[in-house]
């Protein structure tokens, strides 16, 4: 029985190692063909497209709806001490830092990271990963590197954007709800946020970017059986690109703090 | 059947392959040659190994031994790059067309020739059009998505995706799988045709014996991962081997084994 326990922690740890092992040289790989040529222009486009501007409605929702309802609670919670002059400031960090990128990056990973595994899945399980090898063309170049890279640009963008319409949730709230004075809401906006605030966010938003892409492209590219294999990619990017965007964030977060 | 213009170089040479998944063989120590210019067609059972050779030659699956030659070139081995320059001499129809649903037909067509040979879509479109119309597909199918075309179309348009580069080797998994005989013939014409036109090196791996004869000059018969007979098209019928009589007869009872309970 302790042999047999003993034994499911080695298959396991095993397992683990491999994946491990198998995403590194995945991702040592994709980084290699985005410096190297030929560099497929168009489809690089088409991704920008794909998961930048048309992310934009669920980001801009998401960044909208969480300004306004980070002003009420910071609102709640320094009114208790007689800081409400905080709020726009507070909001404005926390956006800008933490806020915006992270769950920027978890909508895109719901919204991208499932279609490129669903899509990249798809040729996978339908041979047209194959048939892309036997046109002498490399799918890590055409179908990886494009995505990885459109995401790695794309997210800082839309970040920028999720900023701006998250502090305006907030000035929103503050001014029509919480009777704040709109100058001197702007005005504490303003005069505590540093360059560094909004740069961290937009590095973290890249990084996750990059995450949420790879994640994508990995499960898509390494699903097998069919229907169910697709369905399965799609469900481990998604996941997959939860947890290390979660992880990596701490992670940043510190490395990011000074 | 095409007309028999091969030399004794052989355009494509397998020895002594073997390929494994976990505990299963399913390629042993197979050898087989295939003359330039001729046409080769493998048939065999489902599972006996004719797609993992196949896609041992394109590169697909790495075996764990033996070796495989393509135009004198050693493949196994060899470095993306110049897998891919022996490449761009090969064309290949997928059993299901394979096409790529992002783009529409004339860029499936023209694919190889834009990102391989580096012709400009200008120019690639005029060839996949023509490409379309030498196997019966009109201009307006150009701009149409693939997802739109029926099964038959879709494999017209992968065999036009095949021969758009004018290729010295064409490979043709299951060409006449899933269709109605007609269409069967219809393709099979299509590729005796192009590969006639081209006078290029075939090896179509199929289990449909009236296409088999159609397209080969040669059929090699593989059982469990090898080669149990390779003869002319014209001599199947008489081979005397005992594996190729049951095979073509359809009968139950022989040396194949069938991984079926027997009634």
């Amino acid at each position: 029985m302790d042999w047999n326990f003993l034994a499911a922690i080695g298959r396991v740890t095993l397992k683990f190692m491999q994946a491990v092992g198998h995403l590194s040289l995945f991702t040592v790989q994709t980084v290699r063909h985005i410096f190297t040529p030929p560099f497929y222009m168009r489809i690089f486009l088409r991704q920008l497209m794909s998961i930048g501007y048309y992310s934009l409605p669920v980001v801009g929702l998401t960044a909208l709806f969480t300004g306004m309802v980070l002003a009420l609670q910071i609102y709640v919670g320094s009114s208790r001490f007689n800081a409400e002059s905080a709020v726009a400031t507070i909001v404005v960090i926390g956006l800008t830092r933490e806020l915006a990128p992270v769950l920027s990056g978890l909508m895109v990973a719901g919204r991208v990271g499932a279609a490129i595994a669903a899509e990249i899945g798809t040729m996978r399980v339908t041979e047209q990963i194959d048939a892309l090898v036997t046109l002498s063309t490399n799918p890590f170049k055409y179908l990886v590197a494009p995505r990885v890279l459109a995401g790695m640009i794309t997210l800082p963008a839309l970040v920028l954007i999720a900023d701006i319409i998250g502090v305006s949730g907030g000035f929103l709230v503050a001014t029509e709800v919480l009777d704040f004075n709109a100058s001197s809401y702007i005005k504490n906006t303003f005069d505590f946020l540093e360059t560094r605030d909004v740069v961290s966010g937009l590095i973290k938003a890249s990084v996750f970017g990059f995450i949420v892409s790879l994640m994508g492209c990995y499960h898509g590219f390494n699903s097998n059986g069919g229907a169910q294999g697709v369905g399965r990619a799609t469900t481990n990017a998604v996941v997959s690109s939860f947890i290390l965007i979660l992880v990596s964030d701490y992670f940043l977060t510190v490395l990011l703090l000074d | 059947m095409a007309a028999s213009q091969h030399t004794d170089a052989p355009m494509i040479s397998l020895k002594n392959v073997c390929k494994s998944f976990g505990k299963k063989h399913v390629l042993k120590d197979l050898s087989l040659d295939i003359g330039k210019g001729e046409s080769l067609v493998v048939i065999g059972g489902s599972g006996t190994g004719k797609s993992v050779m196949l896609k041992c030659i394109l590169g697909l699956l790495q075996p764990e031994s033996g070796e495989i030659y393509i135009n004198g070139q050693q493949v196994i081995g060899m470095s993306p790059v110049e897998r891919e320059k022996t490449l761009r001499n090969t064309g290949m129809l997928f059993q299901y067309a394979a096409l790529f649903d992002s783009l529409p037909v004339w860029e499936n067509v023209a694919f190889g020739l834009m990102q391989a040979h580096g012709v400009k879509r200008k120019e690639a479109k005029d060839i996949a059009i023509e490409k379309l119309g030498l196997v019966g597909l009109g201009p307006e199918m150009a701009n149409k998505n693939p997802s739109a075309l029926s099964i038959g179309m879709q494999k017209r348009v992968g065999l036009a995706r095949a021969i758009a580069t004018n290729p010295e080797i064409i490979f043709f998994d299951e060409p006449t799988t899933g269709l109605d005989p007609i269409m069967g013939d219809v393709i099979d014409n299509l590729i005796r045709d192009c590969t006639e036109h081209l006078g290029a090196t075939t090896l179509t791996i199929s289990h449909d014996m009236e296409s088999a004869q159609k397209i080969g000059d040669r059929i090699a018969l593989i059982y469990k991962g090898s080669v149990v007979w390779v003869g002319p098209a014209k001599e199947i019928e008489n081979s005397g081997n005992p594996y190729v009589e049951q095979f073509i007869n359809g009968d139950i009872n022989g040396p194949i084994e069938l991984d079926i309970l027997k009634p």
